[in-house]
């Protein structure tokens, strides 16, 4: 019985497709739970929204209750104008909460702790921003990164550090999602190592096991908190980087 | 309308009490309507805060995950722009300087400490600027 905390990110090749320039395309494991992940949102929301009830039933009031939650999010920091990326953060959101809980399940992969997953979730939002901020806004998008009120002398600097910070909105975007379930799922795997190791022991060792048997509930109920949480917060962050590209420069 | 009055007659009662319905429902609508137009303003970093105010834990990651962004683009956009001018060290040595600021930027926004989003002053949330 290993033990290995990393074990559980490791990708695996499950059917070799092709080869281009010399790098293998396959169906990774990766690939298949986000296959699941898609598949699981999809049916939900259809199989809810089939018998559309006035009194909603159960499946539906998760659809309808999830839809209230990310619209009232992206009206509150964009705006009514910002509803027409509704769909987006809607998708992204659902994406990443069910990737969260999904990964939470025992012996599945959770895709969001690949930082390749995050980073280019982060980085379609972030081109996003930046594109429908110039196609909408023009150069006066820029004026994103010029405060008003600095004085004339300190604009370089002010500006560059302003730039700056906006360049590292993915980076942080990205890394916060991946960092919580990479180090959230290391920590389970790591005290479900405890539990082995002290049931070596045995009837003492199986009395020590009992510690980190309860520390692992009370975590497994903390990630759950954690996997919504950090679902909730990256279609937040998104909304208030699309709120910038529609009222840039205020 | 209590049910004494329900059951004196069929159309009477039942027609006062749709109207007395609609009316209420008139009255619920425009209180949604009126709480909703306050919601309906964007307030830009305010909803951030209370994000991740719901967990200390969400916040220390955000926060730190902030600064660390801030340090790690400053240090390879330098470090990529020494490469392509020639300008070792000074290009890394500068823009990593300006990506602390622009951490700490990034954190005391976050967290609430600087004026919220991205510039505009001390304008209230809500309000178009």
């Amino acid at each position: 019985m290993t033990v290995d905390p990393i074990r559980q990110f490791q990708i695996t090749n499950l059917l070799p497709m092709a080869t281009i320039g010399g790098h293998q395309i396959a169906f990774t494991n990766s690939a298949l739970f986000m296959l699941i992940i898609v598949v699981s949102v999809s049916a939900l929301l259809i199989g809810a929204t089939v018998p559309r009830a006035v009194v909603p039933g159960r499946l539906q009031s998760i659809a309808e209750v999830s839809y209230e939650f990310v619209a009232n999010t992206v009206r509150s920091s964009t705006g009514n104008e910002g509803m027409k990326f509704f769909p987006f953060v809607f998708t992204l959101f659902m994406f990443v909460l069910f990737a969260n809980v999904i990964g939470l399940i025992p012996y599945s992969f959770t895709v969001t702790g690949q930082l390749i997953i995050t980073a280019s979730l982060a980085l379609t939002v972030f081109f996003i921003v930046v594109g429908y901020g110039f196609w909408r806004n023009g150069l006066h998008f820029l004026m994103l990164f010029v405060p008003k009120g600095v004085p004339i002398y300190l604009l370089p600097a002010i500006v560059a550090i302003e730039v700056l910070s906006f360049l590292s909105r993915p980076v942080s975007h990205s890394v916060r999602l991946f960092a919580n379930m990479l180090a959230g799922h290391i920590t389970l795997q790591v005290f479900a190592g405890f539990i082995i190791m002290l049931a070596g022991f045995g009837v003492l060792g199986w009395l020590g096991a009992a510690l980190p048997f309860i520390l692992i509930v009370m975590l497994t109920a903390l990630e759950f908190l954690v996997a919504f949480l950090q679902a909730y917060v990256f279609a937040i962050l998104t909304c208030i980087y699309l709120n910038d590209a529609i009222h840039p420069g205020h | 309308m209590s049910d004494g009055t329900r059951e004196n007659g069929e159309s009477g009662p039942a027609h006062t009490d749709e109207a007395a319905l609609s009316a209420r429902l008139q009255r619920l609508g425009e209180g949604l309507g009126r709480a909703r137009g306050h919601a309906v303003e964007p307030s830009g970093g305010r909803d951030e805060d209370r994000a991740t105010t719901a967990s200390g834990y969400a916040r220390g990651f955000r926060l730190s995950s902030e600064l660390v962004a801030g340090v790690v683009v400053g240090a390879g956009i330098g470090w990529l722009l020494d490469r392509w001018l020639g300008t070792s060290p000074w290009g890394l040595i500068v823009l990593l300087l300006l990506g602390f600021v622009a951490g700490v930027l990034n954190v005391m926004r976050s967290a609430g400490v600087a004026a919220d989003g991205m510039p505009g002053g001390g304008s209230p949330p809500g309000v178009e600027k």
